[in-house]
């Protein structure tokens, strides 16, 4: 695997606030990077500056080996978090704007095709839902055939199914041999996606590997749940089991073993639930707060 | 420059402008509305007594300046005075060295001052001229069609960039390799492209109306049409240039237009105003947009003629554009 781009040293700093402090990281070609965090990270300032979008106060992007220049337009792909498209221009009428800004283009039928316009070709801008508008963005990002795609929330505001239906487009996308950074602040989405990922808060990276290996370090244990109500009382004192409203959670590294012993004393397994750590769990664990607060 | 991305940018602008029904209605019907209600309030004479040029009035003799309810005008150039009988400004011009006087056929006014002058003067040769009256809808033409350029250019320069800084497009356009250079170009040509556009469509259905006096050359008229708005346009980028914010730019705009409308000469002359109040009018474009077109409408004038204003208005027009490019942000950073 070669590396596509290195993160050097960054800062950026906004008056007194530092947006982004100090750090350093580097993404392999072809994989998904995720960058995850809560809101006002320092997600969207660290893509920018990627992107050449904002120039950083200190540090470096490099892009092979070389420093960020107004040429890598011409080879990346961005769809930002917030953008309005034209109005009064139809979806196709943005298409063929777009595609008049660079060198090299993709075919519109393979761009209509691979995002699924064909069905609102002739719309107007204003008059897109969510998803479609989202997959529009997208396609704007993919029009010059870029070797990276940046994605900055690109699922922030859609329906779980919407949601979901992105997440196909990603693989795709990915299936096509495309770099993707992605910034989110939903989980699920990083697990699903990313090959690896960089947890960010307060502008600082506060841990980054495989979402697998991250799970692995940092939780040993798998969680059991069971209805409160059917457990005995003793029980549940005598093994320091944590109770969570009408459920209790048992941790245990071995589940076989757990539950034979369980069975074994006759505890009520209704309403049995089993569940590894996520990095909903590995966030709160870091930071001691929760990824949404 | 690219010229596919600039000419992309200059169509998807105006294909924007063209669809947005609302704003294309009220460039076209606003100035038409203002100039119907002005020739209503302006149709009536509102003049009892006659005016009479007269050449060298200082050393003329007669007892015919004595008339009561007559104005006497000097005039040293008769060929100045001609154009006013003929635009019916004043209603006869008397020469009396020469013994002649001239009369304007189409003017009734004209006639009965003739008939009064022959009383006592029967022996003074009759020259004859003709001329459409010049009325008050002909003198604000100018203005009014100035002032809905102005509005055009400022508000939809200014406010359509700062609406795309605020909503992101042109953080989206940055990301392409569009150049700022390219997009403000491709901006300011759109609009003038509709500005010249607009304001032909309104002369033009105007004129079947009003049938306006015009004495001078239509390709005149465009030059100093397409310096004025150009310079108007440029003005509206470097008002736009930076901000983000639509109420402050809407300020701005206002700021900048309000004193125009006052003082650019739009509703009236300036003529007798004092002096400091026409030197603040000669630091707006528009002045100088609304003063050459009236001087090539109701005198006249060849380019030549107005090659001050012309020249006023291109400086302005650099300054405004090295400034706006200068100054120009995709997006303000927060």
């Amino acid at each position: 695997m070669s590396e596509v781009i290195r993160v050097e040293s960054l800062v950026k700093k906004y008056g007194d606030v530092t947006a982004v402090d100090n750090i350093n990281f580097s993404i392999e070609k072809g994989h998904c990077f995720g960058l995850l965090g809560p809101n006002g990270a320092g997600k969207t300032t660290t893509i920018e500056i990627m992107e050449g979008i904002i120039r950083p106060s200190k540090g470096a992007v490099l892009y092979y080996g070389k420093t960020v220049d107004e040429s890598i337009s011409q080879q990346i792909g961005i769809q930002f978090q917030h953008t309005a498209l034209q109005d009064f221009l139809t979806v196709k009428e943005t298409l063929n704007l777009f595609t008049s800004f660079y060198q090299k283009t993709v075919s519109h039928e393979k761009l209509i095709e691979l995002c699924d316009l064909g069905e609102f070709l002739k719309r107007d801008n204003r008059l897109l839902s969510g998803g479609q508008r989202q997959r529009l963005l997208l396609a704007l990002a993919l029009i010059n055939d870029p070797e990276i795609v940046f994605l900055d929330e690109p699922t922030t505001g859609l329906d779980p199914q919407a949601r979901r239906n992105f997440w196909q487009l990603i693989k795709k996308i990915k299936r096509q041999g495309k770099t993707v950074i992605l910034t989110t602040h939903y989980m699920d989405e990083a697990e699903k996606l990313c090959d690896d990922v960089v947890i960010m808060d307060h502008g600082k990276i506060i841990e980054s590997g495989t979402p697998k290996a991250l799970l692995s370090k940092h939780f040993t244990d798998v969680y059991i749940y069971l209805a409160s109500e059917h457990v005995d009382k003793k029980m549940i004192d005598k093994h320091g089991w944590k109770v969570e409203g009408e459920r209790i959670e048992v941790a245990t590294k071995n589940v076989e073993k757990t539950l034979s012993f369980l069975i074994d004393n006759k505890v009520s397994l209704q309403g049995l639930h089993v569940q590894s750590a996520n990095l909903d769990d590995l966030f709160l664990k870091l930071t001691g707060h929760m990824l949404r607060d | 420059m690219n010229v596919k991305r600039f000419l992309a940018v200059v169509k998807a602008r105006n294909l924007e402008f063209f669809r947005d029904k609302s704003s294309l209605g009220w460039n076209l019907i606003f100035p038409i509305l203002m100039l119907v209600g002005l020739s209503f309030v302006f149709s009536g004479e509102g003049r009892s007594a006659y005016k009479v040029g007269v050449i060298d009035l200082p050393s003329v003799q007669s007892s015919f300046i004595e008339t009561r309810y007559i104005d006497f005008i000097d005039y040293k150039d008769q060929e100045k005075a001609k154009i006013k009988l003929e635009q019916h400004s004043i209603d006869l011009i008397i020469d009396f060295k020469k013994q002649y006087y001239w009369v304007n056929e189409g003017s009734p006014n004209s006639y009965l001052v003739e008939k009064i002058l022959l009383g006592q003067q029967a022996n003074f040769e009759r020259l004859q001229t003709h001329g459409k009256k010049i009325r008050y809808v002909d003198w604000v033409l100018p203005g009014i069609l100035g002032m809905n350029m102005m509005f055009s250019c400022l508000f939809g320069v200014g406010y359509v960039i700062v609406r795309y800084r605020k909503n992101s497009v042109l953080k989206r356009l940055k990301a392409t390799p569009l150049s700022a250079f390219e997009f403000v170009s491709a901006q300011l040509v759109s609009r003038l492209f509709i500005v010249m556009l607009m304001s032909s469509v309104v002369y033009t259905g105007c004129n079947f109306l009003f049938d306006f006096y015009m004495l001078g050359s239509y390709f005149d008229l465009l030059i100093i049409g397409l310096a004025g708005a150009f310079s108007l346009i440029t003005l509206g980028l470097l008002v736009a240039c930076r901000s983000k914010s639509e109420e402050l730019v809407g300020g701005l705009l206002n700021v900048t237009s309000w004193p125009m409308m006052i003082l650019s000469g739009v509703w009236f002359s300036l003529e007798g105003a004092p002096d400091a109040i026409k030197a603040i009018g000669d630091i707006f474009p528009l002045t100088h947009l609304v003063a050459g077109a009236r001087k090539i409408i109701t005198e006249g004038a060849t380019l030549s003629e107005i090659s001050y204003h012309l020249w006023v208005l291109v400086v302005m027009s650099a300054i405004f554009l090295a400034l706006g490019s200068y100054l120009f942000s995709w997006n303000t950073e927060r």
